[in-house]
């Protein structure tokens, strides 16, 4: 038996060109439900420019691009209830935004301000994780927690395709199919983890065959169709939520940006790629399909962008116009009450700024 | 009240703590049927079932991981690494998420978990199974590392670490695992932690150390008195953070200290209470402070695992040197 026998079929809905290829999933069913799919992801794709213009013109630090990871994050996000818990990664904007995340707290975060991850309206979603996979592990535990206390709540995790070269990926999948928790992977497979391509990440013919060897349900779905990322996170929840089944969900995709700010991407990745990959990203069919379908007009579109625009540039004059934290305040949240020595270190320090500056 | 050895008063602490509160879960490999490698976890499983004491996979970073989503939730999880070696593969959940999630969400998700290990050489064990690398652990912002010495502190303290709202490395010396009795009640009553507690009174040197070194610590101030020195013996007990207080006022009193650890040397926690007793102690000092510990290299096979550590006799030299400084 060779682990190519085993084939994992892509859901797809839509085409690349914008046809619908099968009847719409019955939670995407009227126009202001797909209008609102496209609203997050035009949101994450207005805001994710906006934030890279603030990082390059210094007024905020290293920030990691989500251009062409849009339906991912809003599929994900749609499918979610409320009560279900989520633990990103760094390319989750579309998602966090439906969660309650502020786009002003995801600047505060990259813009070097702890207060970005407290999260004015989301008690329970993890911070992004930046050490990759180890959220797997989060995620697993939370799974722990609502079978312990018999909830029908679900968690999602997502991390990108390289992560699923380490140990905490595995060990997570493995412990979630041992134990049945409602935990679903979802992976953002979009070709490159920082330089390094697929290929040299794996010799799967699938992410979603490793599934298969811890005893999970594994899905495909193209990554660039936010109606399929519907219907497949709608699924997986679902089996997550009432039958305990854990599961990954790989999402095909392409990193359009660099990894982050701090990257350049055209030292290694082919520029016939990249134009190729353009033409498959999730807005343009996205778009075409409201327009062929649901008589989405360019006024329609220009209007929403505009919104959009205005939205992104409101969050940026909130983020500018936080008051820098008090002085001092990274010595008092290590502890719940801090120890006599920080107490001291703090005063050091105070005195020190004090004195110099 | 029962007499009870260092393990039993571990395991007591569990079961008192898990009776009080349904949100302690204990988590690790064969901690469940089989009750702990060491029998930590003996009859836990059988009283609180198998949603409460996991058997889980052999995997020790999705352990600890697993641990801080269920702390993240409210749950109080205890894990059991089997053995500090072992520890590492975990590491990475210590220190980049266990120890800083309350600082990076400003206090909206916290994690109250205990991770314990056993830690130490001493009882012949195969290669891996002996090392004292405390110092990894209390060189991390954001954890506390605790370290009982005594049955009584055992129990109080592991009950302390399971009810404080940060996370707690436990490391439990396996040598005095089963050496040797004390009376304890099984009062639920915790421990302070962040304390020193003094073990033997003394004017004329400060003995300061943790874990199984305690024993021979105490044996050498025994044999100490016979000679005429009266010996201080402080347990640190808490390794991080630091106790310097308690330790500050006794050299103040003696003024001489000896430091001794069964870990390496260099920048052990021995260094750190020297660097701080040089910074915050110096003019009370009328002798260099000086280290008795196991050595830099890797603690060898169990044959010659007795000359690696700290013994009564080195301890004595050590304390007679300083006791040169007039």
């Amino acid at each position: 038996m060779q682990a190519s026998d085993i084939h994992f079929e892509t859901t797809e809905f839509l085409d690349s060109s914008g046809k619908l290829l099968r009847p719409l999933p019955a939670m995407l069913s009227s126009r202001d439900q797909l209008v609102e799919l496209y609203r997050v992801m035009v949101q994450t794709r207005v805001f994710d420019r906006a934030a890279i213009n603030l990082q390059r013109t210094g007024e905020m630090g290293t920030y990691p691009s989500n251009e062409g990871q849009e339906a991912i994050g809003a599929g994900i996000g749609y499918a979610m209830q409320d009560d279900d818990v989520l633990v990103p990664y760094y390319r989750d904007i579309a998602t966090q935004i439906q969660r309650g995340v502020l786009l002003e707290e995801i600047l505060r975060y990259w813009g070097g301000d702890e207060w970005g991850m407290h999260f004015r309206h989301q008690a329970e979603d993890f911070p992004v994780s930046v050490p990759i996979a180890t959220q797997a592990c989060h995620a697993v535990g939370i799974g722990y927690a609502i079978r312990y206390r018999q909830q029908a709540r679900a968690v999602v995790t997502t991390c990108g395709d390289g992560a699923t070269s380490k140990g905490d990926f595995y060990e997570s999948i493995n412990i979630a199919g041992v134990m049945g928790l409602p935990v679903v992977f979802v992976v953002n497979n979009n070709r490159w983890a920082i330089s390094v391509p697929l290929e040299k990440q794996t010799a799967a013919p699938t992410i979603a065959h490793k599934a298969l060897a811890a005893g999970i349900d594994g899905y495909r779905v193209d990554g660039n169709d936010a109606v399929a990322m519907v219907q497949v996170m709608s699924d997986a929840l679902q089996q997550a939520r009432a039958h305990r089944r854990p599961s990954i969900v790989e999402a095909l995709s392409y990193r359009l940006g660099d990894h982050t700010t701090a990257d350049d991407a055209n030292r290694y990745r082919p520029r016939e790629e990249l134009e190729a990959a353009r033409a498959l990203e999730p807005l343009i069919r996205y778009k075409a399909y409201l327009q062929a379908g649901h008589d989405w007009s360019d006024d329609d579109d220009e209007s929403l962008y505009a919104d959009c625009v205005a939205e992104a540039r409101s969050a940026i004059e909130v983020y500018r116009a936080f008051p820098p934290q008090p002085a001092g305040e990274f010595f008092d949240y290590m502890y719940a009450r801090p120890t006599a020595d920080l107490e001291k270190q703090k005063q050091e320090w105070l005195t020190q700024v004090k004195r110099h500056g | 009240m029962a007499e009870w050895t260092l393990l039993e008063g571990v395991n007591r602490a569990f079961a008192s703590e898990m009776r009080r509160d349904a949100n302690v879960i204990v988590l690790g490999e064969d901690v469940g049927v089989n009750g702990g490698v060491f029998r930590a976890t003996d009859g836990l499983q059988d009283e609180f079932g198998i949603e409460r004491v996991i058997d889980t996979p052999l995997a020790e970073s999705v352990i600890v991981g697993m641990a801080i989503g269920m702390a993240a939730q409210g749950l109080r999880p205890i894990v059991e690494l089997q053995f500090m070696g072992f520890i590492y593969p975990a590491v990475d959940q210590i220190i980049n998420h266990a120890s800083r999630l309350r600082n990076r969400t400003r206090g909206r998700i916290t994690c109250p978990m205990v991770i314990r290990a056993p830690f130490g050489g001493g009882i012949h064990a195969p290669e891996h199974h002996s090392e004292s690398t405390e110092a990894l652990f209390a060189h991390m912002p954001g954890v506390r590392v605790v370290v009982p010495s005594s049955p009584a502190r055992a129990y109080g303290l592991l009950l302390a670490a399971i009810r404080d709202p940060d996370p707690v490395v436990f490391l439990e010396p396996k040598r005095v695992y089963r050496l040797g009795k004390q009376e304890v009640e099984d009062s639920g009553e915790a421990l302070p932690l962040d304390t020193c507690f003094v073990l033997r009174d003394g004017i004329d040197v400060t003995l300061v150390s943790w874990g199984a070194s305690i024993k021979e610590t105490l044996e050498a101030a025994a044999e100490l008195a016979r000679v005429g020195v009266d010996a201080e013996v402080i347990d640190v007990a808490t390794l991080s953070p630091l106790d310097m207080d308690t330790i500050l006022d006794s050299v103040a009193r003696t003024g001489r200290c000896v430091i001794v650890h069964e870990a390496a040397r260099s920048c052990g926690v021995g260094a750190e209470i020297a660097a701080r007793l040089a910074a915050e102690g110096i003019t009370s000092l009328l002798a260099p402070v000086l280290r008795v510990t196991g050595f830099d290299t890797v603690m060898p096979l169990y044959r010659y695992e007795d000359q690696y550590m700290p013994g009564v006799h080195r301890i004595v030299d050590a304390v007679q040197e300083v006791m040169g400084y007039r």
